[in-house]
């Protein structure tokens, strides 16, 4: 007990000492290890740029030379379970990079009674007048559906002040104007498109907490892509997670993608660094980077992250997407996630994941309406062709769906 | 908009602090932002409405002790309410009477399953058991090599088939016979609890192998879904009890309450982080406050202990008791502090910390600085700081590569602390006595729950240290 005081009094002098000296930084906190070097810079045509630091600090694992990399390149892939074992083709039309959206599942179709997160309001309050159990039921519906309370007052404060404005009286009123306010937060004038452009090196970068799907949406993508003629390469820098890279290279194998990884426990900067030389590689079209699941609060590790970001920078214009993954059943918390992730990477966009569950996955109108990050792509099953393109008005119909 | 509950009920209480006894118009205020803080944590809609009409009920009329302000009473009784649904009935896995004993995981993809195997293996295996770890994941790429990966880790056999999850599951008792192990732990696949076909296939792996067993894992960032999740995997398979995982990050684990309250099965374990030995049994008591947003001062108290020696403690104990602290001493215990991990994490256990304080960014760098300032003065100066004057300040900074500034404003810090020190005469007797039905004699009232803003002193904390609350008032902090 006595000890913690002393801490207590100690802790409390060094804070304030800390503060008053006005010191900021990163904090260094050496508890994993996993900060490791750059990586070293390996010979041949090296993606570096002239004026990006290339310091030659010691990695866990050699990165593999030119001629490995371009043997792991070229290594046929064995096709598995999906068709489609692509040879390298070079990239063809630019109207073939826009992804065939006919084929895909649509939303609502994926997406059955169990989504509506205001069935059970609407029988509630139906046939009502509009009185204070009506607006209750409908903090509640929303919510259910974790779109938090911050948001929630301030979609339903929109929708009193346009119910006065059309004088509204009935509860189906209420649900359309709600509707729209759903619909008009999420739509804006976001860009949800995933750019790639043809003939240039085209990196995409998935980051987010630990097991929120991050490794299964580069396995769909990638299928997807392969399908439409690319020539695609999925880069395992989750080098943290035992049998990530193995899980990864599944994928690899069953879409006819290519791999490159790194030893366990390696440096993921050097999976990155070898990404990125695949990256300029001829014949390339896109790389997928698979990164370790961190929790945000890890400073060491959104500090590794920054650095595998800086390494994918060197090449000027290659990063196209950062995406946030996030799953379609996580809470308030999905907000503050989202906030550090974009300080740390600058996040383009948001996969939202598993929603073919009964989660809603409502905290991203919060992230939406908070921090203007859309949502880009969904998944919504296990299957390599379950992951679509997010469609404000679906959503908010599969929200709003009375079955 | 994720401010601490303490930092918003402060208002509220600083008002009622001056009436007699609570109100019905003041409860409901204050259960306004206990129900605002309970959804920011995740805990159900549901839950959090029959949750704050049993607080309430409790709250309205009750005999106000005048020893009490009402604030304390109220929150006093929210805690306890938390404490007492999170845990209720004590989670211990049952024992087989015929071994092997077996447990069966479950749970949604992505919640931690297999890591929380892994985890478990280790646990049992430090008591004196032989677990088996059982790869039934056939679903997701490389589940189960991730696993055999785990196993090897934490030294613990491993055995998987590519069959399907119930051969696989069957096989293993039979293995676990063969090898003599007494406990089976079987990793599945993540599924969606309205995925029929999925839940029929646990279904029968779980009557292959009836374990005594069944677990549901849970992440601890889950938000309303957790309700679902839980009530349809125990009526799928009957669940003994959850897993929370994930609790290393700062999402507040309502998901906890949420799933304790619909299927009354407690919360026996949860993971700390993502190294295979942060993994511990769960405390309740902790978790009430950690929903509630309130300091985690028994996880200090815990880590204290853990960093400290014991002569370390008995040193740090007398200089308490001595009541001097010199320059020497502060650095031999922020050294001791900084073994406990980055200051930031520690400070953010501390009770009833200004937001202020909780919110900066604490740099570790700091340390290193003034550990460089006091590293370069000589012995006689540390011993008495009143000696350094000006010339040698130029010293010490040009030792330290500081400015006389820093050095100035250590000092006049560790000035206030000393003063600080001085004046806890209650702090010496405590530290000989010890005794904890002295503590309580000693106490207004019923003990606050820790980390309590504003309710009077919390256990902790000894009389005359300075009030914490006190308009943002650090002992030594500067104004803001």
């Amino acid at each position: 007990m006595v000890v913690v005081i002393l801490v207590v009094v100690v802790a409390l002098v060094l804070v304030s000492a800390g503060v008053f000296f006005g010191m900021r930084g990163s904090v260094r906190s050496k508890e994993r290890g996993r900060v490791a070097g750059e990586p070293p810079a390996s010979p041949g045509e090296s993606p570096v740029s002239k004026h990006a630091p290339a310091p030659a600090v010691e990695s866990v694992a050699p990165a593999p030379t030119v001629e490995e990399l371009e043997a792991l390149l070229r290594a046929p892939s064995a096709p598995d379970v999906v068709v489609t074992p692509e040879p390298p083709a070079p990239p063809a039309e630019p109207e073939v990079l826009e992804p065939d959206v006919l084929e895909r599942p649509r939303l609502r179709d994926r997406l059955g009674r169990t989504r509506s997160a205001f069935s059970g309001a609407f029988g509630r309050i139906r046939g009502r007048k509009i009185d204070d159990d009506t607006w209750d039921e409908l903090e509640e519906s929303l919510l259910l559906a974790d779109v938090g309370m911050f948001t929630t007052t301030r979609l339903l404060d929109a929708v009193r002040t346009s119910a006065k404005e059309t004088s509204a009286t009935e509860p189906d009123e209420l649900i359309a104007l709600l509707r729209d306010e759903v619909v008009a937060l999420l739509s804006g004038d976001a860009d949800r498109s995933l750019r790639m452009d043809a003939g240039e090196a085209n990196v995409w970068m998935f980051v987010g907490v630990n097991g929120v799907g991050k490794t299964t949406t580069i396995g769909k993508l990638a299928s997807q892509r392969v399908t439409e003629g690319h020539r695609v390469v999925l880069a395992a820098a989750d080098t943290f997670r035992a049998a990530a890279a193995d899980q990864l290279g599944m994928w690899a194998e069953r879409t006819g993608g290519e791999l490159v990884r790194g030893q366990e426990g390696a440096d993921p900067g050097s999976v990155v660094f070898d990404a990125m030389a695949a990256a300029t590689g001829r014949g390339v079209d896109l790389v997928l980077v698979d990164t370790a699941g961190r929790l945000h609060t890890k400073s060491n590790l959104m500090e590794e992250l920054k650095k595998l970001r800086r390494i994918v920078d060197r090449t000027p214009d290659a990063l196209k997407e950062v995406l946030l993954v996030i799953d379609a059943s996580t809470g308030q918390n999905g907000l503050v996630q989202a906030k550090q992730f974009a300080e740390a990477v600058d996040v383009t966009g948001i996969a939202l994941t598993k929603l073919d569950g009964t989660a809603k996955g409502g905290i991203v109108l919060a992230i939406q309406s908070e921090l203007g990050i859309p949502v880009k792509i969904v998944g919504v099953g296990e299957g390599v062709g379950d992951l679509i393109e997010f469609d404000p008005a679906e959503f908010a119909a599969a929200l709003f769906s009375e079955d | 908009m994720f401010d601490a509950l303490s930092d918003r009920l402060d208002g509220i209480f600083s008002k009622l602090r001056s009436r007699g006894r609570l109100t019905e118009r003041d409860v409901d205020e204050v259960s306004r932002e206990i129900r605002l803080a309970l959804l920011e944590a995740d805990v159900n809609v549901r839950v959090v409405k029959a949750f704050i009409a049993r607080v309430k009920e409790r709250a309205v009329g009750v005999e106000v002790s005048s020893a009490l302000d009402p604030g304390q009473q109220y929150i006093k009784i929210v805690h306890e309410e938390l404490v007492a649904t999170l845990g209720g009935t004590t989670g211990k896995l049952t024992m087989s009477a015929k071994p092997p004993t077996v447990l069966l995981l479950a749970g949604l993809q992505g919640s931690g399953k297999t890591t929380a195997a892994a985890k478990l293996a280790r646990l049992l295996k430090s008591q004196g058991l032989q677990p088996l770890l059982v790869g039934a994941d056939l679903q997701r790429p490389a589940a189960v090599e991730q696993l055999r990966v785990l196993a090897g880790r934490v030294d613990v056999p491993f055995y998987s088939e590519a069959t399907d999850p119930v051969s696989v599951a069957r096989g293993a008792i039979a293995e676990a016979q063969r090898l003599g192990r007494n406990f089976v732990i079987v990793d599945t696949a993540g599924r969606l609890q309205i995925d029929t076909d999925l839940m029929d296939e646990l279904k029968a792996i779980s009557a292959a192998v009836q374990p005594q067993n069944t677990l549901l894992v849970v992440d601890a960032m889950t938000g309303q879904e957790a309700v679902n999740v839980a009530e349809a995997f125990n009526d799928a398979v009957g669940l003994d009890g959850v897993i929370l995982t994930k609790i290393d990050g700062d999402a507040r684990g309502g998901a906890a309450l949420s799933v304790k309250e619909v299927v009354g099965k407690p919360i026996m374990f949860a993971g700390t982080g993502e190294k295979l030995d942060e993994f511990e049994a769960f405390h309740p008591d902790r978790m009430a406050s950690r929903i509630l947003g309130m300091g985690d001062v028994l996880t200090l108290i815990e880590k204290v202990e853990a960093t400290f020696e014991e002569d370390e403690k008995r040193r740090a104990e007398e200089l308490l008791q001595s009541g001097r602290l010199t320059l020497e001493d502060f650095l031999e215990q922020m050294q001791q502090i900084k073994r406990m991990g980055p200051l930031q994490n520690v400070l953010g256990m501390l009770p009833g910390m200004p937001k202020e304080v909780r919110n900066a960014e604490i740099d570790d760098n700091a340390l290193g600085r003034i550990e460089a300032i006091i590293r370069s003065m000589t012995p006689e100066e540390r011993r008495r700081p009143e000696l350094i004057n000006g010339q040698r300040r130029m010293r010490i900074a040009k030792g330290s590569g500081t400015t006389t500034n820093e050095i100035n404003s250590l000092l006049k810090q560790f000035k206030e602390v000393q003063t600080m020190m001085k004046g806890m005469p209650g702090l010496t007797k405590r530290a000989k006595g010890g005794k904890k039905g002295k503590q309580k004699g000693k106490q207004k009232g019923p003990k606050m729950p820790p980390g309590f803003p504003g309710g009077g002193r919390p256990g902790t904390l000894p009389p005359g240290f300075p009030d914490l609350e006190a308009g943002g008032g650090l002992p030594g902090f500067p104004p803001r």
